[in-house]
């Protein structure tokens, strides 16, 4: 039977299914006694929360933890990890018919098996889900609730009939897609990053409203999968934040791919007709439809605030921008932190956990952690990966911090030439005349884990001249570092005292 | 070789060079005198049948009439009928901005029927290339300055044409001029961010005494600009070629700074040498093992190309991309190459321009046609008998830069003529320009 592509979709009840479910929300699990009052409460079993509960209890916290749906929240179900296994998968299928570019033959005949790529999918996620299980919560001395969360008072709340009382509590919500208001979306049905990995089906064409970075790496991946694949996005260029560069490079990838862009474009309206979706775009004065199967949205995330009786508690919010913190993290009140995407601009599941560290070192500890010294550091999973730390140019100059950028091609370095990887950058933002780096972009095919480098660096205050230093295991693409690194120490020397050495050297 | 021997090697080589832009000047002055319409002064925008007009190219056309002038190649009384009619033809044009007129608010659409003068394709109303046609409108202007009447006439028209030009209306509100509108859904948004070839516009636009744009837009501008260190150049980036030579074909950046450039230590002309040198290094690296590319053999810029485009079909892997603004080092980067971007960096770089020119013309004889460059040519794709692609057909901006931009290293004339242009002056000193010819007064420089 063939897929219907919306939201009816659920997931598969398959061998995997079970076992991840027993182990983010088992069926039969029946919920603690509350303790008397506990050190922590939180409210949400996502990346946050859940760093924040394993952190207290080994300071010998008492602590409980609730969530209403399943732990682990987006990045484990719906989010990070289900969205890299595609996108591996995908790569795999892409390099297959690139194979020539290898050296290698293409094999004769690729046939995207689609319902395998998917189980590989449930499969990893399920096996990831073991690692924080309600049952090794518990283990650990986590109190591990499951259900609705409503806040009573300043210090208390009720979840599944019982009333949790706290000396502070850290609500670790989360975030939810935000759908478009399109007229027809609802009604023609459409997928979000919460069940789009329950397909079983490859849509045949599939419409992705939305060029941010989920958006981006699951239109490459499912047309990588042999979707023919739109996607539309209503800015000059992808990843709206990211440096011209770095969005540009992405285009031309999508392009290369195959994957029909349409930037500075608006979905106007959705209608069914013959089984289709038809979906009206507006770019400035030209007006187009296209016919798709499936239509993926959820432009960018809304805060998780609705239903919590957050007034009851005093906790100040916004239905767009979350719950409101200062820099410590703490909401209006003063007992209750927040964490995670419930309340940060940059909504990634290493900020959740960063941020859990600093509630926990202030809620417990009566620390002075500040969110804004942190140095987060960011990447888009396509291919190239596009990677942020710090910085942009553009901020720089916007507040009068005079910048300069050592940028390496990856064509300049050998081991991203060897890998046939020579496509982005490393670019490395200084102040102008020093060497301490102010951010960075990266753009290749690992800039996700070579921007940990440059994160390194700017969290211990070192410098390029430094970085110069260190010796870098040839070949590796993260050469491009230490490269843009000895560019740095080239330009240390005036040309006048350069052109004397090179007459002493002449001698 | 003793220094005779030598000294008589650099005149053979200055005499070479000579006859050489010679032949390339006036073969592209052959473009515009036969792509132009003399009714109305319009020029085409390429040299294939039905081609609009491109406005950008009718400024090139009435700066290109003064140099040829001056070389003997044109009459004055031809070059100024041409211009003449060009400048009454947009005087009188229709300014209502409706989807048939020919302009709003004194910015004129892109592509204008040849015949009529009015919009064609729906194509935008331009702010870059109205300020393209406006500096060649102000080149006139300063070249015939003889009390004639007809040369009166045009002076007056040319001032009339500059001062109509709302720069503010362009400005939307925002911090930035915004680069296109259209009657049907008004303004458009590109999205232009860092250093572009806009530096002439926001230069017009900052030194019209009717409609200047306000607040910091300059500044607004170069904030979003990138200084980067690339091949041990440091240079401020632009990654396609045409970027470091549009604004300068006018302005002569010669030890004159901005805000940015004091705090870099350097100036534009400069910043366009380090680009040509970037250029060549890239072409020498050959990071997607094109052929042809080489030392001697370079030139990324926006131009026309080979594309792989298949109309019936929207979702087809594409390598080739047509016309495209190609640059360095990110690409895109199909192999094709834009040699009339390498002659306009003869001002900049003329060691290593000239080799380069010299060397593609050699081996690449096919991509001169007319003795003019094509747009483009592309030696990966080359066909049984080993010729290059070549772009068919000639585009009136390419022309118009090299035939410039040829002048300006022989006899700097545009550059001289444009300083003393007063709009150009103002707008550079309220743009923070100071230094070099800008602190000297300023001299008839007309012909």
């Amino acid at each position: 039977m063939t897929q219907d592509y919306d939201g009816s979709i659920t997931t598969p009840q398959d061998a995997y299914e079970r076992q991840r479910l027993a182990s983010v929300h088992p069926p039969r699990w029946v919920n603690p006694h509350a303790a008397e009052r506990y050190h922590l409460v939180i409210v949400g079993a996502g990346p946050a929360g859940l760093g924040a509960a394993k952190t207290a209890v080994a300071l010998g916290a008492r602590v409980a933890l609730i969530e209403c749906r399943l732990i682990g929240g987006d990045c484990l179900n719906n989010g990070c990890v289900p969205s890299k296994v595609i996108i591996r998968t995908a790569q795999l299928y892409a390099e297959m018919r690139d194979a020539r570019h290898y050296g290698a033959q293409v094999p004769s005949d690729i046939q995207v098996d689609f319902a395998a790529a998917m189980e590989r999918v449930r499969r990893i996620r399920s096996h990831l889900s073991g690692g924080d299980s309600a049952a090794r919560l518990s283990a650990i001395g986590v109190d591990m609730f499951f259900g609705e969360v409503r806040f009573t008072g300043a210090d208390s709340l009720t979840v599944d009939g019982q009333t949790l009382r706290f000396r502070k509590a850290l609500i670790a919500t989360g975030a939810a897609p935000n759908i478009p208001l399109i007229p027809g979306l609802a009604q023609a049905g459409y997928l979000t990053n919460e069940n789009v990995f329950d397909l079983t089906e490859l849509p045949r064409r599939l419409l992705v409203i939305g060029g941010g970075p989920l958006g981006c790496e699951l239109a490459q991946a499912f047309s990588r999968l042999g979707a023919q694949t739109t996607i539309v996005q209503d800015m000059p260029l992808f990843l709206g934040n990211e440096e011209r560069d770095a969005a540009q490079l992405l285009s031309d990838a999508f392009a290369r791919d195959g994957i029909e862009v349409r930037l500075n474009t608006q979905v106007v309206a959705v209608r069914v007709e013959g089984g289709q979706k038809l979906v009206d775009l507006v770019s400035d004065d030209y007006r187009s439809t296209v016919a798709v199967d499936a239509i993926l949205a959820g432009i960018g995330l809304s805060p998780n605030v609705q239903g919590l009786n957050l007034e009851a508690a005093g906790v100040d919010y916004d239905a767009s921008e979350g719950i409101r913190v200062d820099d410590f993290l703490r909401t209006s009140n003063p007992l209750i932190y927040a964490a995670g995407d419930v309340c940060l601009e940059h909504k990634y599941t290493h900020t959740a956990l960063a941020s859990a560290r600093i509630v926990v070192q202030n809620a417990l500890l009566r620390g002075r952690e500040r969110m804004s010294r942190l140095v987060i550091p960011w990447c888009t999973y396509t291919d190239p990966e596009i990677a942020h730390v710090g910085l942009y140019v553009r901020e720089a100059n916007r507040r009068d911090i005079p910048v300069k950028t050592f940028t390496i091609p990856m064509h300049q370095v050998d081991r991203a030439v060897t890998d046939s990887e020579e496509e982005g950058f490393v670019k490395i933002h200084v102040r102008e005349r020093t060497d301490q780096i102010l951010g960075a972009t990266i753009v290749a095919r690992h800039a996700g884990d070579m921007i940990n480098e440059i994160t390194l660096a700017m969290v211990a205050g070192v410098g390029l001249r430094t970085l110069a230093l260190v010796i870098h295991a040839y070949p590796t693409q993260a050469e491009a570092i230490r490269k843009a690194a000895d560019a740095y120490n080239r330009t240390r020397l005036p040309p006048r005292v350069r052109s004397r050495l090179a007459r002493w050297m002449e001698r | 070789m003793n220094r005779v021997e030598r000294r008589s090697r650099t005149v053979q080589s200055t005499l070479a060079d000579e006859a050489l832009f010679d032949r390339l000047q006036r073969a592209a002055l052959g473009y515009f005198l036969q792509t132009l319409n003399p009714f109305n002064g319009l020029v085409a925008d390429t040299s294939r049948p039905g081609s609009p007009v491109s406005i950008a190219v009718v400024g090139f056309a009435l700066s290109v009439y003064p140099l040829a002038v001056d070389r003997g190649w044109l009459t004055r009384a031809d070059a100024l009928r041409f211009s003449l009619a060009a400048l009454r033809f947009f005087q009188a044009s229709d300014q209502s901005g409706s989807p048939g007129a020919t302009g709003y608010k004194g910015f004129y659409y892109h592509f204008l029927d040849i015949h009529t003068g009015v919009r064609v394709w729906r194509s935008e109303l331009s702010m870059i290339d109205t300020a393209l046609l406006i500096a060649g409108v102000l080149t006139a202007s300063l070249y015939f300055c003889a009390d004639t009447a007809d040369e009166n006439e045009l002076r007056g028209l040319a001032d009339f044409l500059y001062r109509r030009i709302d720069w503010r209306w362009a400005q939307d509100s925002g911090e930035t001029i915004r680069q296109g509108w259209k009657p049907e859904c008004g303004f458009l948004h590109y999205g232009w961010e860092g250093y572009s070839e806009a530096i002439l516009l926001y230069v017009l636009a900052l030194g019209s005494p009717s409609c200047a744009i306000v607040g910091d837009c300059y500044r607004a501008w170069t904030s979003t600009y990138q200084w980067e260190n690339l091949y041990d150049h440091d240079y401020l980036y632009a990654g396609p070629l045409f970027v470091h030579h549009f604004s300068h074909a006018w302005i002569d950046f010669r030890g004159i700074h901005d805000g940015f450039m004091r705090e870099k230590c350097s100036d534009y002309f400069q910043n366009s040498r380090r680009a040509a040198y970037i250029q060549r290094e890239y072409a020498r690296r050959n990071p997607q093992e094109f052929a042809g590319y080489a030392e001697n053999c370079w030139g990324l810029s926006a131009c026309d190309g080979p594309s792989d485009e298949q109309p019936q079909l929207s979702n087809e892997p594409r390598r080739l991309f047509g016309y495209a603004a190609r640059g360095v080092p990110y690409g895109p980067d199909d192999g094709t190459l834009c040699a009339p971007s390498v002659v306009a960096s003869l001002p900049f770089a003329p060691e290593i321009v000239l080799d380069a020119v010299r060397h593609m013309m050699e081996r690449y004889p096919e991509m001169c046609v007319e003795g003019r460059f094509s747009s483009s040519f592309n030696p990966s794709l080359a066909d049984d008998n080993g010729r290059a692609w070549v772009s068919p057909g000639h585009y009136g901006l390419d022309q118009g830069i090299v035939l410039m931009m040829i002048e300006n290293h022989r006899s700097q004339r545009i550059w001289e003529l444009m300083r003393a242009c007063p709009y150009i002056r103002d707008g550079l000193q309220r743009a923070g320009f100071h230094g070099g010819w800008l602190q000297q007064p300023p001299f008839a420089g007309a012909g």
